[in-house]
Parts: C-alpha cells; sequence; structure tokens
C-alpha cells in the first residue's frame, strides 16, 4: 500500500552541508557519521567523525541517516529535542573539538524547527544506539 | 536591522604581537613539522591578527618526547623549587599584566574590564595558589600495629595531556597548567584554535623561567592535533574542557590506554530567586538583580553561565522589571574600550549557533523580554561578532532551558513553591553550577544541597577563587578544579607497606 505522504525525517541537510560531506568523503572513504553533542564551548554543535571512531551505546538514539550519514544524539538529550526538526547546515568558523570539517575552517551547525501537532503524530520511531554498537 | 553608533571610548592601543607563532616545545619556539600555518581571528572585527602554526601528530610527538624527557628531573625536583618556579610565573603575569589583558581580549573579544579584572588576576593568584600548597602538603602515614607501618606518598603519574577551551584561554590554561606542574608532572598543552596567541604570548614571556619540556604548547585543529595527544598511549592522563561528544571520545581513547581523565564539561545553571529576596528594596535586592544579569559575564561563554532565572511568581514582576532594565543598561562596543560592559562572541561559529537558538526560542513560543538578535555596531566592528544580550520568558521543557547555548542568553520561569524551584533546578542533564538566593536562613542552607550541582553559589554569583572547587555533578564532568585536591587528579599514591619485624610468618 502507498503512503499517503513521503516519510517524515527527524533530520534534513542543505545543499552547503552536502558539499562539505563530499569533500570530507574524499578524505575519509570509509564514511563519516554524526552525534549531536550538548555541553559548554563547541557544545550543542553537531559533531562529524570517520564512522566507527565514535563509540555508539545504548544510551544513544539514532534519529536519521542524512546523506549516507548516520546521525546519532544521547537519548537523554534526544528527550528535549525530539519534538525539533533539524537541519544540518554549514557555517564559516573555527569549531573545537575533534569534528572533522574544522581544517577546511567550516563548522557544521544545527537548524531547528519545531515540529506541529500533526506531525508529531507520524514521526517515525528512533532506534536505540545499540543496534549501532558494532558499526 | 539599524546599526548602532558607537559613543565611547577610544579604544587602547592594541600590543605588539607577532605576524605568527610557532609551537612551543622543549622550551623552544619550533616550526610546524607541516610547515603550514592558519588565521587566528579577532572577534573585535573578525579579521586576522595573528597565525598559530598547524600542529600534527608528529608535532604532538615531538612535544611528548621533550616532556618525557623534562619529566625525568621535574618529578624529582623539590616542591621548593616547583613553588618557587611557579610564584615566578605568577610575578612574570603580574609585570605584564595590562600586556596579556590586551591581548586576551584581542583573542577573545571579551571586554578589556573583564581580563583586566578577572582572567588575569585568577591566573596569577591560581599560580600562587598551587605554588603555596605544595609547601604545606603531606603525604600520611599509619601504624598498623607495634611492627608495620604504612606510607601512603603522593607521586606525580608524568606526562599528562591538557585540552583547554576558548572562553578563558589564559585562565583555563592556568588552571590545568598549574596543579600539574605542582604536582610534578610535565604537559603537553593543547589550546583551543580559536584561541591560540594568548598563551604563546604567555610562553615567550616565561621560557626563560622553565626548566625546557615542563610546559609544551601545540597549536592546531582538534581532529589533527588534539585528537593524537587524546589518545596517545604517552600519556598518563588527559584533562579537558569542553561538551559532551568530545568528552565522551576523550574518554573512549583513554579506556583504551586504561589512563584517567577529568572532565568538565559544562552546564545549565539555574539561578534561583526565592521570595524573600524581595522584602525590601535595599542593596541586597540590588545586588540580587545583578546576579540574574551575572549571564551577560564573559558574553555569556561561561559553563556555568546563569542562564536559567528561576524566579518565585510573586515577585516576578518586580525582580524582573529590574533586572531588564539593567540587562539594556550593558554597555556594549569595542572590546578594547575600557567603558565596554561587554563585548564579542569568540568566534563566527559560535555566533551563528547562538543566533540558531535566539531562532528556536521564538519559534518555541518563548516571550523575548529583552534583546533577541544580533547587534550590529559600526566604527569597525561591522564584521565582529556581537549579540544583544538576551532574556526570554517560558518554561523550562523549552530547548533553550535545557541546551548550553553559550552565548549572552538567559531564560526565565516562575515558580510557586520551594520545592517546585528545586525540581525545575534539578530537571537538566548538567549539573556544574547553581545559584540560590534568598534572605531565609533555612533556605540558604536546604535548598543548596537539595541541587545536583557541584557549586552552588549562595547570594552570590561567578566568583572563581582558588581554594573552592570547581567541578560537576551529572553530565558536567568530573574533578575538581580550583583547589589543592586537584592535585591528586595528577598523582598517583605510592604505598611502602613497611614491617619492622624480625620474625617468620611461619607460614612457610
Amino acid at each position: 500500500m502507498e503512503e499517503k505522504e513521503p516519510r517524515l525525517r527527524r533530520v534534513l541537510i542543505t545543499e552547503a552541508a552536502m558539499e562539505v560531506i563530499d569533500t570530507l568523503r574524499k578524505r575519509y572513504p570509509d564514511g563519516l557519521m554524526f552525534h549531536q553533542s550538548g555541553g559548554c564551548c563547541d557544545g550543542s554543535s553537531p559533531m562529524c567523525f570517520e564512522k566507527g571512531d565514535f563509540k555508539i551505546g545504548s544510551s544513544d538514539v539514532w534519529l536519521e541517516e542524512i546523506y549516507g550519514c548516520d546521525f546519532f544524539m544521547s537519548a537523554d538529550q534526544f528527550e528535549y529535542w525530539k519534538h525539533t526538526q533539524l537541519t544540518l547546515d554549514v557555517t564559516p568558523g573555527r569549531g573545537s573539538s575533534f569534528s572533522v570539517e574544522i581544517p577546511l575552517g567550516v563548522r557544521f551547525l544545527i537548524r531547528s524547527r519545531v515540529f506541529t501537532m500533526e506531525e508529531l503524530e507520524r514521526l517515525p520511531p528512533v532506534k536505540t544506539g545499540d543496534t549501532f554498537s558494532a558499526v | 536591522m539599524s546599526t548602532q553608533t558607537l559613543s565611547q571610548t577610544a579604544p587602547v592601543e592594541r600590543p605588539e604581537i607577532k605576524a605568527r607563532y610557532d609551537h612551543f616545545i622543549g622550551g623552544k619556539f619550533v616550526a610546524p613539522a607541516g610547515g603550514e600555518y592558519f588565521d587566528n581571528i579577532s572577534p573585535i572585527d573578525g579579521k586576522p591578527f595573528s597565525q598559530a602554526a598547524r600542529g600534527n601528530k608528529e608535532d604532538i610527538d615531538r612535544a611528548l618526547d621533550a616532556a618525557h624527557e623534562a619529566f625525568k628531573t621535574w618529578s624529582k625536583t623539590s616542591p621548593t623549587e616547583r613553588s618557587r618556579v611557579l610564584n615566578k610565573i605568577a610575578d612574570i603575569m603580574e609585570a605584564n599584566l595590562e600586556m596579556l589583558a590586551r591581548v586576551e581580549t584581542i583573542d577573545n573579544g571579551k571586554a578589556l574590564r573583564e581580563t583586566r579584572a578577572a582572567d588575569l588576576p585568577l591566573c596569577i593568584d591560581h599560580f600562587r595558589y598551587f605554588a603555596s600548597v605544595i609547601r604545606a602538603d603531606e603525604s600520611t602515614i599509619s601504624e598498623h600495629d607495634e611492627h608495620t607501618v604504612s606510607i601512603a606518598l603522593k607521586e606525580p603519574l608524568g606526562v599528562v595531556g591538557q585540552i583547554i577551551p576558548w572562553n578563558f584561554p589564559l585562565l583555563m590554561a592556568t588552571w590545568k597548567i598549574a596543579p600539574a606542574l605542582a604536582a610534578g608532572c610535565t604537559t603537553v598543552v593543547k589550546p583551543a584554535e580559536q584561541t591560540p596567541t594568548s598563551i604563546m604570548v604567555l610562553m615567550e614571556l616565561i621560557a626563560d623561567v622553565l626548566p625546557p619540556g615542563v610546559i609544551n604548547v601545540v597549536t592546531g585543529f582538534g581532529p589533527e592535533a588534539g585528537k593524537p595527544l587524546a589518545n596517545s598511549p604517552r600519556v598518563a592522563k588527559v584533562s579537558f574542557t569542553g561538551e559532551t561528544t568530545t568528552g565522551r571520545l576523550i574518554m573512549q581513547y583513554a579506556s583504551e590506554n586504561l589512563v584517567p581523565v577529568t572532565m568538565e564539561l559544562g552546564g545549565k545553571s539555574p539561578n534561583i530567586f526565592m521570595k524573600s529576596i524581595a522584602d525590601e528594596d535595599d542593596a541586597f535586592f540590588d545586588k540580587c538583580i545583578e546576579g540574574a544579569v551575572m549571564f551577560a559575564l564573559n558574553q555569556g561563554e561561561v559553563c556555568t553561565c546563569p542562564s536559567r532565572i528561576l524566579v518565585h511568581e510573586d515577585i516576578y514582576d518586580k525582580f524582573m522589571e529590574r533586572v531588564v532594565e539593567r540587562t539594556k543598561a550593558i554597555k556594549m562596543g569595542h572590546p578594547l574600550a575600557e567603558d565596554t560592559m561587554m563585548g564579542a562572541q569568540a568566534s563566527n561559529d559560535q555566533y551563528e549557533k547562538i543566533l540558531s537558538y535566539l531562532d528556536i526560542g521564538r519559534q518555541e513560543g518563548a516571550e523575548v523580554l529583552c534583546g533577541g538578535g544580533p547587534m550590529n555596531l559600526n566604527s569597525g566592528l561591522e564584521t565582529g561578532y556581537y549579540i544583544q544580550p538576551t532574556i526570554f520568558k517560558g518554561h523550562n521543557k523549552m530547548r533553550i532551558f535545557q541546551e548550553e547555548i553559550f552565548g549572552p542568553v538567559t531564560s526565565v520561569t516562575t515558580f510557586k513553591t520551594v520545592e517546585e524551584a528545586i525540581e525545575i533546578a534539578n530537571d537538566t542533564m548538567y549539573g556544574l553550577g547553581a545559584g540560590l538566593w534568598s534572605r531565609d536562613a533555612h533556605e540558604l542552607y536546604t535548598v543548596p544541597r537539595a541541587i545536583k550541582a557541584g557549586r552552588v553559589w549562595v547570594n552570590n554569583y561567578h566568583a572563581y577563587p582558588a581554594h573552592a572547587p570547581f567541578g560537576g555533578y551529572k553530565k558536567s564532568g568530573f574533578g575538581r578544579e580550583n583547589h589543592l585536591m586537584m592535585l591528586d587528579h595528577y598523582r598517583a599514591t605510592k604505598n611502602m607497606l613497611i614491617s619492622y619485624s624480625k620474625d617468620k610468618l611461619g607460614f612457610f
């Protein structure tokens, strides 16, 4: 049976962010992953790592695959974020973490939109991180 | 948006800063192995003012070589001598306070009045504090029976890796370097890529008083220089201040090497104003108003920024009217001008991130009580990273109440009872700082005890004196900086269990 509407996505990506990922893939051909950070300094920013460099565990949730990259967040942080749709964007900047795009002089950034009540009801479930711990 | 014309004193003169700085390794300035440098951009005007060496694994390995060589002697240097060196660093910083304060302002963007009155004086005192406590430090001894004595001696861990944030570049470096050196460790320091210059200016000043290799500083980008430091099997301990994902990643590397870590990972600090504060309109009430406006200190780029104001509903109108008025009176301007109260955010990505939170706050239905957007200044500051001090009104489940924005943004909500105030205060992933303001003697003790945070300021906020332990509960990390207990995070205990009996046990 055909779905009435396309699947609602928890994470979107901008063209500019896709271009950065394309550039990074040349250096990291085995793939990339994202983990949304919290806390101070470079916190509240998405971190991009070589796939498998950051160990995902049962305390994480998988939100989405964006442009071929899995996007994760801590489960407790997700509790406070789940009513918002995220868009992975990029801005010129330095960052200060181990996120792999930093040497390019750009920093990934999350923009957010609050889901409508109707959207909240048809959001797909997230997966727990232990499904991915072997990644 | 209109541009605000500056009417203020002229900025002070910029000190001479070199066009580029190399790494500081083994007591010398050493060119980066890859031969590359990157621009250091001043948040004041978004323009490069110096270059930093782009470090890589080879540079980190060189720094580790120097630190391991230095550890052979530094670890055996007497506390008297280590204390003398730390005091000497403090004296040099004091003699150069004004110059270092100006460099720090150019590097980070914060107002000169803060680097002069807070960052630099705290650095100086911090080195003196650790210089003094190791002179009074003693190990313990216990007699287990008349022939058996146990001596618990403290020995330095070895070469440590220290990753420094950009919000207080010199002060956060000092918080890490001073106890490590005092404990007898040697260090490889990786400053944040946004603020790699001020620490190199300091290294130039103190190079001659430090034995070569005791402090090594490698600048560069996190994935290229920070990562090889954090995952090196030649590091005995990693100390990190930053955010949760990198914190986890560093702990993951540490687990592979089986080495200890200390972490300071930020917070979402509640600042609680009880009903009794408004009983009088007196000096204390005025102090409480200032306490709420403390969110604007350091442009809000503080891990303990009081970014959630919890105020009793009965005094909300009276209190918040004055808080908003005081916030609107914050004078923004050129960070090097002496009458500027709040300067620039540290980087463009930080600036963009804060603006993205101002957007989400509005979308979630929070009311903007003041500020709410970028601050467009002219007179050469058009390309700097300035944001208006902003107060939102909303509720604690909103993302602006739960995430560290790390900007001059606070969010206010009300409570009815003490129990509700505590519940809201603790409804956060973090537990670094908190504030409690009250005239009630019972609340002054019971409320701080009920708040799950490592530091609760009671009737004050944002004081960071040496000798008051500072660190997190919950996801804010672990380890207690600013206090002599940090020495033990850089030491291991050597137990010598001695028998003075000549008689065998009789087992074999």
